[in-house]
């Protein structure tokens, strides 16, 4: 939890970014003696103040035999000979090489530093158009609402058109119920009416008519007979 | 500014006495003192960008002191009178 409240970086020391090296280090005079002892001896004894007081300490020591002149001393002078001999001739080409290894280091660590600035510049550019795109979404939802209003209307329509077809399929039925029913009653009745003449007509009757159907035919072809 | 808290370099003469009644001499404050010494030494010497011969050369040359004043009874009772 980050109280808000709390003020960050308020102290000198923070862990990054880390100051840079310093460039040369503390001079050192003759490679053993600091600087800042012939500085300390300057005002009082001037620039040849050190070096008198080394050559005391070391007629001192020497006659005292505190250091003590042995084989020793042979070997550390020609020692000391050729170090400082290699130092003069070989030092600049190693510092040269030096250097060039540093100076590649920081070459590797500058590139990813500015591929890593590159990569976050294209992130932000992309996140700019992102935001760019979002505004076109009124577009986006207009279209996305016609296209369910339109699907709401086909629905309406095809619903409409089936309930049509349902109340028109049972109004058809009673209808075609009705005209059976009728039919069959006509026909019923034709077919009783039809059978009870047939029935009703005697055998009597039948002879009665027959005979008075000839007496029409005979009239009618002396008609005939008298036309012609 | 106070007098306990100034490095060995920015004390004067006078005030040496009171300098070293402040100091903290438990083991703690000795090896703290030790590491204070060396980690200046390298931040002045050896942790730079271009330094010279000067960061190695003093500390082989106090070997040599401590090693010459650590066998110094075996050099002086050394004789060069072997064989008359």
């Amino acid at each position: 939890v980050l109280h808000t409240t709390r003020p960050l970086h308020t102290t000198q020391q923070s862990l990054a970014p880390v100051p840079p090296l310093p460039e040369k280090g503390g001079e050192v005079r003759h490679g053993v003696i600091p600087e800042e002892f012939f500085q300390f001896l300057y005002p009082k004894t001037g620039v040849t103040g050190p070096y008198m007081l080394g050559t005391g300490l070391l007629l001192y020591f020497l006659s005292k035999e505190i250091y003590v002149v042995n084989h020793e001393t042979a070997a550390a002078a020609c020692i000391l000979t050729v170090i400082v001999y290699a130092i003069k001739k070989f030092g600049p080409d190693v510092a040269a090489f030096a250097d060039k290894l540093n100076e590649e280091k920081v070459a590797t660590a500058q590139a990813m530093k500015d591929e890593a600035m590159q990569s976050l510049q294209t992130a932000i550019e992309q996140e700019k158009k992102e935001q760019w795109r979002a505004e076109g979404r009124s577009y986006l939802f207009d279209a996305k609402r016609n296209n369910i209003a339109m699907l709401l209307e086909a629905n309406y329509r095809e619903r409409l058109l089936t309930v049509y077809n349902e109340v028109k399929k049972r109004l058809d039925y009673q209808v075609a119920m009705q005209t059976l029913k009728r039919q069959k009653e006509q026909d019923h009745m034709i077919q009783w009416v039809e059978k009870n003449v047939i029935q009703s007509i005697t055998p009597q009757q039948q002879k009665e008519s027959i005979a008075k159907c000839i007496l029409d035919l005979k009239a009618l072809s002396k008609s005939a007979h008298a036309a012609v | 500014g106070p007098l306990s808290e100034r490095p060995l370099m920015e004390v004067r003469l006078g005030e040496l006495h009171t300098w070293i009644s402040t100091c903290n001499f438990s083991p703690q404050g000795l090896l703290g003192a030790v590491q204070r010494a060396w980690s200046s030494y390298c931040a002045k010497y050896i942790h730079v960008k271009q330094g010279g011969p000067a960061g190695i050369s003093m500390l082989l040359a106090g070997y040599c002191l401590l090693s010459y004043g650590w066998n110094y009874q075996h050099f002086s009772k050394t004789s060069y009178i072997s064989g008359i």
